[in-house]
């Protein structure tokens, strides 16, 4: 099961950054496929990204809302919100752990050896919150200039996909922009290195602490169509499931708790009881995906 | 194996809510403003300054 996830989560990776002509065009991807919603955290000023990241359009949409009620084109963001509202409903944080790219990224890098931390203080997840709310959210929409346009403040100011994605390989392709570097740029770069750096001794601690996407999933994972079920009869609380866990829970103590980004290890490597079944509406899977 | 069957329409309407979202947007031509959004950001947005 491990494999294949690691498998889809490579295959999505690539589709979503497919675009190979970039070195010769030096530009970002431009085509009809870019009204395609990324459903992990993919900057779509990634040159070789295909599809939009949904934090950074929904930014984009709250930081001209002013200014398009003004000239009368009223876009609610719909097809944004309705996008990954789709995937937040259907899956919860399933996508997390099998469809993100910065995702994959850090579970590679926390395969390096190194003097591993596997515990994050429980504080810190509520983080991604706030970024959320505040970050992709309420500033874009309230802080405007003098011509009532806002700014995307998660992908000016934090967003460490975004660096490695979009700004480093934009600086590479394009020398011209490298006088233009500032503070900006070394703002973003230090997050991204201190994300980067804390992957290799922490399991997933952009996704556990800052990830604005994997936040607004989470709160789908107790309501979403695929779900986890805890056969309590069967559980004798011995506490496998935490330790194979990339996220730190007991998945008997906190059943699909808004941080489970369902990898199925607790199902399929750690419980030797049967007591945990994963359902898509209803329906258990287990015996199917168990074979996998 | 007991498995308590939950009431299941519950868990379809958020997602009947955003299904509904989705296809007005596309009635709305937002796709396209998704598109010219991509085209349009510019390098202060993606932290190049």
């Amino acid at each position: 099961m491990e494999t294949v996830r690691k498998y889809l989560q490579f295959f999505v990776a690539i589709i979503t950054n497919a675009y190979t002509l970039f070195p010769w065009t030096k530009n970002i991807y431009q085509g009809p496929l870019k009204t395609l919603c990324s459903p992990g955290l993919n900057c779509y000023s990634c040159p070789a990204s295909t599809t939009y990241c949904p934090i950074g359009a929904i930014q984009q949409l709250l930081l001209g809302i002013r200014f398009s009620i003004e000239t009368g084109s009223y876009y609610i963001g719909s097809y944004v919100f309705g996008s990954i509202g789709i995937i937040g409903a259907l899956t919860g944080r399933i996508t997390c752990g099998w469809l993100c790219p910065f995702g994959l990224l850090q579970e590679l890098l926390y395969k390096i050896p190194s003097g591993k931390k596997r515990i994050i203080p429980n504080q810190l997840k509520y983080i991604k919150y706030f970024v959320l709310v505040l970050f992709v959210i309420a500033f874009p929409l309230i802080l405007t200039d003098e011509w009532g346009m806002g700014k995307p403040w998660f992908c000016k100011f934090l967003c460490p996909a975004g660096t490695l994605e979009a700004g480093i390989p934009l600086i590479i392709l394009q020398p011209d922009l490298r006088g233009t570097l500032g503070y900006l740029f070394y703002n973003k770069l230090f997050w991204m290195i201190v994300f980067l750096l804390w992957s290799t001794i922490s399991s997933r601690p952009f996704c556990k602490t800052t990830c604005p996407l994997g936040a607004f999933y989470g709160l789908f994972n107790k309501r979403s169509i695929f779900q986890l079920h805890l056969h309590e009869s069967n559980c004798t609380d011995c506490g496998a499931c935490l330790h194979v866990c990339p996220m730190n829970i007991q998945f008997n103590r906190n059943v699909n708790s808004s941080e489970c980004i369902y990898c199925l290890r607790c199902m399929t490597v750690a419980c030797k009881f049967n007591a945990i079944s994963i359902q898509c509406a209803g329906v258990p899977l287990t015996r199917i995906l168990k074979k996998v | 194996m007991n498995i308590k069957k939950k009431p299941m329409v519950a868990k379809f309407i958020p997602l009947t809510f955003f299904v509904i979202l989705f296809i007005t947007g596309i009635a709305l031509n937002e796709p396209q403003r998704v598109l010219e959004q991509a085209w349009q950001i510019c390098l202060d947005c993606m932290g190049i300054g």
